[in-house]
């Protein structure tokens, strides 16, 4: 019983994948700053990049509502261009600056961006050394969110990977959630978690660094998000197992995940049921409400965070969509095989982008609703296609049963809008 | 090394793709990492273009850096080509391409293209949007422009509009109908609107009228110096700015130029006794130099204001900036870094300050109300309605937008005689701004006990779940899961019912 039913005609798990490359009209790993640095409230993100990587941070998010927030650029400039050792040094001084100015500062991430990367500024050599001249009250790490080796979401997936190496060792048995959630949605996790007696529970990002997340042989490990590859590989490297499942959108996939977890730790089946019952028939009630406007539709992703699998699966399964091309920037089958299997068989599976050739597909499939980034979502709407923008997906509090509702809501809202609009001329 | 929270300027190459978003038949072909696509949506969100910028992007990765990034871009640069058939393409590279030395306009020569290619050498790591944009348009005219004869009639063009301007589409509109009051035609409008033939017609014109002096001086001196057309050192933005720039222009053409002032209200509007309450406001001026020695004109001279600082982000305007502030007797503040504005702006404690998306922050944090006069904008600033800052309607339309922040004098005169009352009370805001005075509301919401008004009480798991609701939303959950809780006969709520309730209202 709740046992997700594959698709009567096969899923897309083994279904040819279309691999493109050209231009690719995604964000790089430098984006994800914009949720890091929220939720690990004592980190500071270093960025050493360009102009265009702070412009790409203020823009991309619109974020400028704190005067002075938890993340900057140390802009790269001729003089630093010219000889390495100064660079080093530059970087030590500006540091020093900064954790003087802040001193709630407890982790600084040095983020390595396109022109750190080209010119060979090696962080982690930085990180060790500025982590000597401040331990033990901060702690230096780095990882590169540089857009020549990583889209948008994969930002977080190199931050967490970052941090895998430094975390505690542990023999006990824990269960360690990987993968940053709003606050908001990962305390109802954590409560669905204690209802099931599963325990003792460690996160990845924890929200401060004091926090006792730890790893070890004992360690099983979930993921909350489904770009978290080098996590995961990172956290089989300390010892611990992944727990394999579809991720937790909609009352389906929130079933699922829960269930793979309740499964590793021998939750029996009468209390699964007693927990989950009353958030599941919420969430079943809320999502038929939200997706009356989806019923019937066609729906076509272009890459942007792979979300789109586990969404698509989502929107097929519980909202009655048809998915016509589901892109993402990467499949990774360890992590999005499970959802893979349960999305119908049917859509083109796309990997990587070009964007115009993705453009035509779109324009000749001429989909009810398109998921897009923000560069694309006003050209299409021009041409008469309802768009969603993708980063919404990543910003909005989407996962677990109290959310799925909303998660539908957000893709039927510009269906909605447009049949309430009366903006053409009168007959 | 230079550490930055926000910047006002983006790179370089974004003023590139101003000025090709800008024109028609222009392609520009940017040698760029996957990323720095993130600019596209400058245009198409903030700016809410219905087009993608026409920009093809080479997006090499890392693992194209030990192999062959050169022939990439040859592929990219002849796709892009082919698809889009552009008249000209502009070539260039972003700031990390520029580290691998690619060399894209050697490159793009070679490739034998029928049509013009325009090389761009903007150097990433020492110059900045603006800088960007006038030189990539001065660029286009130099390659472009044609030797001809002048126009039979007096015509002009109007130099320096480009996408992500600041009120530009309008400015063009409004100064091309004062011009034409004044009897005297457009040639080209460029690089807004322009295509690569409108601009090998630039030198027909016998002047140019010089718009946006960051993103279109290098191109005007250029036409002075080789086309012998004189260009125009006033932008006119006031009304004693359009005053001189008329009078300018009949200098330069030596035709009466009387222009038609009945549309023109500000005067009035200023002089007007709800006005008296404006006098003597100490205002901040920060922004674009040309915007900001525009404000500070009309603050002092047009509004009343008392100006306490002014100051631009933009190195190119100092000088001119600095001996505006001499004679204003005020320090000039040049400076790009956001953190030493808002110190500078908290020090002089003005009562209003006139800057750009940057300072509306500072002021939100700070208190003070702050209207927008110059780039960088945001989504707001892009008007639906005709709203132009050039001209006589210019001067209307900034007459508002200062007013607007404010508390008008009537008001201004009620709230300090209901001074004690509670809704009246000196934090409530402007009558005209809900945001403020609501949000106190909401606060008072919060402290009241657990018991609602029908007896209703917040358990408390639940009263803790609301918390973590965003203030501006809270009021809203809180009534629809009471509503909800007496619909169903209940007396307590739990998490549950918080949780029942808002997939009742799910939408």
């Amino acid at each position: 019983m709740n046992v997700p039913m594959p698709p009567a005609n096969g899923g897309c798990r083994s279904a040819p994948v279309l691999k493109e490359r050209g231009q690719r009209e995604v964000f790089c790993g430098l984006t994800g700053i914009i949720w890091l640095h929220r939720k690990m409230q004592d980190a500071f993100f270093l960025v050493v990049g360009s102009r265009t990587c702070a412009h790409l941070l203020q823009s991309a998010a619109g974020v400028m509502i704190f005067a002075e927030p938890r993340f900057g650029t140390a802009i790269l400039e001729e003089s630093d261009l010219a000889g390495l050792a100064d660079a080093h040094e530059e970087l030590d001084r500006e540091v020093a600056r900064l954790l003087e100015r802040r001193p709630d500062i407890r982790q600084l991430f040095l983020v390595g961006s396109c022109p750190s990367e080209v010119i060979k500024i090696d962080l982690s050599r930085a990180a060790e050394r500025l982590s000597q001249v401040h331990a033990p009250h901060v702690r230096v790490l780095n990882y590169s969110g540089s857009g020549i080796e990583t889209t948008f979401t994969q930002g977080e997936d190199a931050c967490l990977a970052s941090m895998v190496p430094v975390l505690k060792d542990t023999a006990d048995r824990e269960l360690l959630i990987v993968g940053a959630l709003p606050d908001v949605v990962e305390d109802q996790m954590m409560g669905l978690l204690a209802d099931l007696g599963i325990g003792p529970v460690r996160l990845l990002p924890a929200r401060r660094i004091d926090d006792t997340t730890a790893v070890g042989p004992n360690t099983v490990f979930a993921l909350t998000q489904p770009f978290l590859g080098d996590t995961h590989a990172a956290l089989e490297r300390r010892g611990a197992r992944h727990i394999a499942a579809p991720f937790p959108f909609g009352d389906e996939g929130t079933t699922a995940w829960l269930r793979a977890i309740a499964t590793e730790f021998g939750v029996n089946e009468a209390t699964f049921e007693a927990v989950t019952a009353a958030p599941r028939a919420r969430a079943r009630k809320a999502i038929a409400q939200a997706s009356e406007a989806l019923r019937g539709k066609s729906v076509f992703f272009f890459p942007d965070s792979q979300l789109e699998i586990p969404l698509a699966r989502f929107l097929t399964r519980e909202c009655g969509m048809t998915a016509v091309e589901v892109g993402s920037p990467y499949i990774h089958d360890a992590l999005h095989g499970p959802d893979l299997d349960l999305l119908p068989a049917g859509p083109q599976i796309s990997e990587g982008q070009d964007v115009d050739k993705q453009l035509e597909r779109a324009r000749a499939a001429r989909p009810d609703l398109t998921v897009c980034g923000l560069g694309l979502a006003n050209p299409l709407e021009a041409e008469g296609l309802s768009t969603k923008w993708a980063i919404e997906l990543v910003f909005t509090p989407v996962h677990f049963y109290e959310q799925a509702g909303d998660l539908a809501g957000l893709f039927s809202r510009p269906l909605h809008r447009k049949s309430v609009l009366q903006l053409e001329a009168a007959e | 090394m230079k550490l930055t929270v926000w910047t006002y300027e983006g790179p370089p190459h974004v003023g590139a793709m101003r000025v090709a978003t800008a024109m028609k038949g222009l392609h520009y072909v940017l040698h760029a990492p996957q990323g720095d696509t993130y600019a596209d949506l400058l245009f198409t969100m903030i700016e809410r273009r219905n087009h993608r910028p026409p920009v093809t992007y080479t997006t090499f990765q890392a693992r194209d850096l030990g192999s062959d990034t050169a022939t990439l871009f040859k592929q990219s640069c002849q796709e892009a080509v082919d698809r889009f058939d552009p008249r000209a393409i502009i070539v260039g590279a972003s700031c990390t391409a520029e580290l691998i030395q690619d060399d894209p306009a050697g490159l793009a020569e070679t490739m034998g293209l029928s049509i013009p290619v325009i090389p761009l050498e903007l150097p990433s790591y020492q110059r900045k949007e603006n800088f960007g944009a006038d030189e990539t348009f001065y660029q286009i005219v130099k390659h472009l422009a044609r030797p001809q004869d002048r126009s039979a009639r007096v015509t002009c063009n109007i130099l320096g509009p480009t996408a992500l301007g600041f009120r530009h589409r309008d400015d063009v509109e409004e100064i091309t109908g004062l011009l034409s009051d004044l009897g005297i035609d457009v040639n080209v409008v460029a690089p807004l609107g322009a295509t690569p033939a409108d601009i090998a017609l630039l030198p027909a014109a016998h002047f140019n009228v010089l718009l946006s002096p960051e993103t279109g001086e290098s191109a005007a001196r250029w036409l002075e110096k080789t086309h012998s057309q004189p260009f125009t050192k006033i932008v006119p933005i006031g009304v004693g700015a359009t005053r001189d720039f008329i009078a300018e222009v009949a200098t330069i053409t030596g035709l009466p130029c009387k222009p038609d002032e009945s549309r023109l209200r500000m005067p009035w509007w200023s002089r007007s006794v709800d006005s008296t309450y404006l006098t003597g406001k100490r205002v901040f001026i920060f922004g674009d130099g040309t915007h900001v020695a525009a404000h500070a004109r009309i603050a002092r001279d047009e509004m009343g204001f008392e100006v306490v600082g002014i100051g631009c982000y933009n190195r190119e305007m100092a000088r001119p900036i600095r001996a505006l502030a001499k004679e204003y007797g005020v320090e000039a503040l040049i400076s790009d870094d956001y953190l030493e504005v808002e110190q500078t702006i908290e020090a002089l404690s003005p009562e209003m300050i006139l800057g750009t998306q940057m300072e509306r922050h500072i002021g939100k944090r700070l208190g003070i109300p702050c209207a927008v006069i110059s780039a960088p904008v945001h989504v707001q600033d892009y008007p639906a309605r005709y709203s132009p800052q050039v001209g006589f309607e210019g001067a209307n339309v900034i007459f508002d937008t200062l007013i607007h922040p404010l508390v008008m004098g009537l008001e201004e005169h009620l709230l300090t005689m209901f001074r004690d009352d509670f809704e009246f009370h000196d934090d409530a805001g402007p009558s005209h701004h809900g945001g403020k005075a609501k949000a106190k509301v909401e606060e008072v919401v919060d402290d009241t006990p657990q018991h609602s008004g029908d007896n209703i009480i917040w358990l408390g798991d639940a009263e803790k779940e609301l918390k973590k609701i965003p203030f501006f939303v809270r009021g809203k959950a809180r009534r629809n899961t009471e509503t909800y809780a007496a619909q169903m006969g209940l007396n307590q709520i739990s998490l549950d019912t918080l949780y029942e309730a808002k997939a009742h209202y799910a939408r």
